[in-house]
């Protein structure tokens, strides 16, 4: 039954008749909530910046269940996955949004199983307040879901989520990572992908007490890819969730992360920076709150915008009354290199507590004149000045990622993307 | 502990009366019906003798207002505004616009003295209520309204031989059509949003200002604002004008009656600055905040936008908000002349159940604009202060500059401080800087101030002020003296 009143179920159009064919009372809820909202537009105060009508330009296909082995084997040797140092992390490779066993290596000492199997939501999310959620929960086909056990430390998994399509598709996958007490992993995410079709996976974390998640999300989705993430997290006393998102793909990507402090000395880190060009959307929208006394956040992104890209940020700092004590830290830095590129960013304050120390602060520009002629008076051509000074800048960034497998390839990753010439610094 | 027992004293003292602008003027009132209709607003027109273009224009408004939603983004919350429900229309009973003083009904002229708006041009020409240590006052123009109407106008014979249009805008509409007809609503359009249509539709005065090519402004003008009637909304518009080279610095008072229900206050201001111009705009706003449990209060939806129309023009806006139930506030500074500056300074206080939302908007539109946003948040009590603030860079305004600072303080806590900065750029060659705070007083610099014996209460004002500075130094000297008080008065209280 769908007797909805007032909605805005037009906005829906891509999805066509997949929506109205649940029967799971939570996914039933979720599709209600959805048809009431619709897909948010620029007129809701969390997307006004970003413009999902990129999506009505087409509908969009449950994905089929077979997929070109070699078109995914190439794809991973292209994100240098296939050989070299990361080939023998353990691995999760999903495509078009179900799990691809035989290109997975199960880690060890990790409880695994799959949303496909067990059909479970967590609690975490929030479909009817999130309209991309609800999207999710209504459509969640498969999705990693991992447990840590208490005290493990399991060293790097990888969760690789591949688009491999000709038509264009949607794919929602309902991923979990749960840290039992004093656990550690440190979770590599890569989105990428072919051809056109929307990416819309929800993740939720629990950090457990004094645990310790390092979350690395590398996003090169396909050029003619959306590719809209939320992730949830709630994290113990003494836990800490350290995130870093890197996005240079896809037309259009919002990577949203909700993270909640809810014990006292839990830590955040919500960090992230995006390169983008030609006509590329990327947005990073993060809502950190402190629930809890004594915790810390801290959150740097950085945005270099060519062509006619469209850099976001959104950051809220949410300081719940009894959140006294709360250090909290925002830093956003914008740097346009062309005339067409623009940069929006809403860094937030919304404090209830008064003995907290919280700041934020944002600078936009173009590169700085006196640092490129000190280049370019030392012999330097002005196109290599630029490129090292470009390069300095997301290289402060990336240095906020502490584990180096990581970061490793992270700088391979952008350096396959906007290869630097004259490397000499 | 004695600071403890001081603070309680000084609390206990002050109650409900450390409003001290509260009281009601007995006078006979002519007011419209309530309600809010076509009709209302032939009224009001009618009353102004208004010619045919303004009524089409308030018309045109009304038809706009009534298809727009009250805007609900802002962090204010409060019970739904009955606009059936209000007066649109209270005048003293006496023929508006009295030629000389002596017209005035010397209640009114009581009630401004009251207030300590000296409208006796002599008195303060002779230089009455100089405190020790300061300069004589320099005189002020005063414009003074009361209710709907404007009462009287100082200083208007010096002003003109300097060629100095200072008038209620309803005396404007009729003596300067020309003048009013091209500025009116050319930086607030009539359908801009709900207050600005509403206000556009219903306003009853203000006040008017024009400065010709190359004159500086002898003195300071200024308007007292002075809600009176019960159940009457105030939709005043302000005017002001600055031609090429020209200057002009405009200061603004608000009071209003403790009263147990909600008032409206729902007011445009319009500046414009040509070439060269220059115009400082600077607000004390203390309208009735409501009791200690949030009964009563003003409500002050207000629209303020200037146009930097020509080159290296400069609008400045400094204001000091104290009071209020709720506040939503933006003045904003369009840039559009090639080298043109926005200023916004701003106080904000709130304590008890106050909220307030309020912020600028730097719209930087020609080459070399530069803008210098300072906001200063003092939240206390159970109340809410958001600071909410747009910087826009166009792709035209190559080399402009911004820089922001935020910073909040919050005292006790029941209360909230929010920031909530908008920041969109365009144009690779702007440099856009932002940076915002949100801390306590410090146990030190507390420590520090009592260890010197300063009372508790001393010290949390000697604090405030020096955490407001950079907005106060930027007030005309006699304003930055009477905001001080405020500040200290508004947080009395808030701490022990």
């Amino acid at each position: 039954m769908s007797a909805i009143t007032q909605d805005r179920s037009e906005t829906l159009a891509p999805f066509g008749t997949r929506l109205d064919r649940v029967t799971d009372p939570v996914r039933k809820a979720a599709a209600g909530a959805l048809h009431r909202s619709g897909l948010p537009d620029r007129r809701v105060e969390e997307w006004r910046y970003t413009s999902l009508r990129f999506l009505n330009e087409t509908p969009l296909a449950a994905p089929g269940d077979l997929y070109d082995a070699g078109k995914i084997q190439a794809q991973l040797e292209e994100l240098g996955l296939a050989a070299g140092p990361l080939a023998d992390l353990p691995r999760l490779v999903f495509v078009n949004g179900r799990y691809a066993a035989p290109f997975s290596v199960l880690p060890s000492g990790v409880e695994v199983s799959f949303f496909a199997k067990a059909q479970t939501f967590g609690t975490l999310s929030s479909p009817d307040r999130d309209p991309l959620t609800a999207l999710n929960t209504v459509l969640a086909e498969d999705g990693a879901q991992l447990q840590v056990p208490a005290g493990k430390n399991v060293g790097h998994v990888l969760l690789v989520s591949l688009g491999q399509t000709d038509e264009a598709v949607s794919f929602h996958p309902r991923h979990a990572v749960t840290l039992e007490e004093g656990a550690s992993l440190v979770l590599i995410s890569i989105q990428a992908g072919r051809g056109r079709y929307l990416h819309n996976p929800v993740l939720e974390v629990r950090v457990g007490e004094h645990a310790s998640l390092k979350h690395i999300t590398l996003q090169k989705e396909g050029e003619a890819a959306a590719c809209l993430a939320t992730t949830y997290a709630d994290v113990a006393g003494r836990g800490t969730y350290d995130s870093f998102v890197l996005g240079i793909g896809g037309a259009l990507s919002r990577q949203e992360i909700h993270a909640r402090l809810s014990a006292p000395h839990a830590t955040v880190h919500v960090n992230g920076a995006q390169r983008l060009a030609a006509r590329q959307i990327g947005d990073i929208t993060s809502v950190v709150t402190h629930a809890a006394p004594d915790c810390i956040s801290r959150q740097t992104v950085r945005n270099v915008l060519d062509g006619h890209a469209r850099g976001v940020f959104q950051g809220k700092v949410y300081v719940d009354r009894v959140a006294q004590k709360t250090d909290g830290y925002q830093m956003n830095q914008a740097l346009l290199l062309s005339e067409t590129a623009e940069i929006d960013a809403k860094p937030e304050l919304e404090i209830y507590a008064d003995d907290v120390k919280c700041s934020h602060g944002a600078t936009v520009g173009a590169l700085d004149e006196d640092q490129l002629f000190y280049l370019r008076s030392r012999g330097v051509p002005d196109a290599e000045a630029r490129q090292i000074l470009i390069h300095a800048f997301m290289d402060e960034a990336l240095a906020l990622v502490e584990d180096e497998t990581a970061r490793a390839l992270c700088v391979q990753m952008l350096a396959g993307a906007f290869p630097v010439t004259g490397e000499t610094v | 502990m004695p600071a403890v027992t001081e603070t309680r004293e000084a609390v206990e003292q002050l109650g409900q009366s450390s409003y001290k602008w509260g009281f009601e003027t007995e006078i006979d009132m002519d007011l419209a019906p309530k309600g809010l209709t076509e009709d209302t607003i032939r009224l009001i027109s009618a009353k102004k003798e208004e010619p045919e273009w303004l009524l089409d224009w308030r018309l045109a408004a009304f038809r706009a207002w009534q298809g727009m939603k009250e805007p609900t983004w802002a962090k204010v919350s409060y019970p739904p505004v009955d606009f059936q429900d209000l007066h649109y229309y209270a005048a003293p009973k006496k023929k508006p616009g009295p030629k000389s003083l002596d017209e005035v009904d010397p209640e009114l002229l009581r009630t401004y003295e009251k207030l300590g708006i000296p409208l006796h041009e002599q008195a303060m020409l002779a230089g009455v209520e100089v405190p020790e240590g300061e300069q004589a006052r320099l005189p002020v123009a005063v414009d003074a309204v009361f209710d709907s109407v404007s009462v009287v106008t100082t200083f208007r014979k010096t002003l003109e031989e300097a060629g100095v249009i200072f008038c209620p805008i309803s005396e404007a509409v009729r003596e300067h059509p020309d003048l009013v007809r091209q500025y009116l609503g050319s930086v607030v359009p009539a359908g801009d949003n709900f207050y600005a249509a509403l206000n556009s539709a219903v306003f009853t005065d203000g006040s008017f200002v024009f400065v010709p090519k190359g004159v500086r402004c002898p003195m300071e003008l200024s308007t007292y604002f002075r809600i009176n009637a019960r159940n009457t909304g105030q939709f005043e518009r302000t005017l002001i004008v600055v031609e090429d080279g020209a200057s002009v610095s405009y200061l603004e008072g608000c009071t209003a009656p403790m009263r147990d229900e909600n008032q409206l206050h729902a007011a445009v201001v319009e500046l414009v600055a040509m070439e060269d111009a220059s115009i400082k705009y600077s607000t004390v706003q203390n309208w009735y905040p409501g009791d200690e449990n949030g009964r009563g209060g003003i409500y002050n939806f207000v629209t303020k936008r200037g146009a930097c129309r020509g080159a290296r023009s400069r609008i400045s806006w400094t204001q000091v908000e104290t009071g209020s139930a709720i506040t939503w506030k933006y003045p904003s500074c369009i840039l559009q002349g090639e080298g043109s500056v926005g200023e916004f300074y701003s106080v904000a206080v709130t304590n008890n159940c106050q909220q307030a939302d309020t912020g600028t908007k730097m719209i930087h539109i020609g080459r070399n604009t530069r803008s210098t946003i300072i906001a200063k948040t003092i939240s206390a009590g159970r109340s809410d202060s958001t600071y909410r603030g747009l910087v826009r860079v166009l792709p035209k305004a190559s080399g402009a500059r911004n820089f922001t600072q935020c910073d909040s303080l919050l005292i006790g806590d029941q209360c909230g401080a929010h920031t909530v900065p908008y920041i969109e750029s365009r144009n690779m060659g702007a440099r856009i800087e932002h940076e915002a705070t949100t801390s306590k007083i410090s146990e030190d610099q507390l420590f520090y101030c009592r260890q010197r014996g300063l009372s508790e209460e001393d010290a949390v004002g000697l604090i405030v002020n020096g955490f407001c500075r950079d907005v106060l130094k930027e007030l005309p000297m006699e304003f930055a003296v009477e905001a001080q008080k405020l500040l200290q008065i508004s947080l009395e209280g808030s701490v022990g």
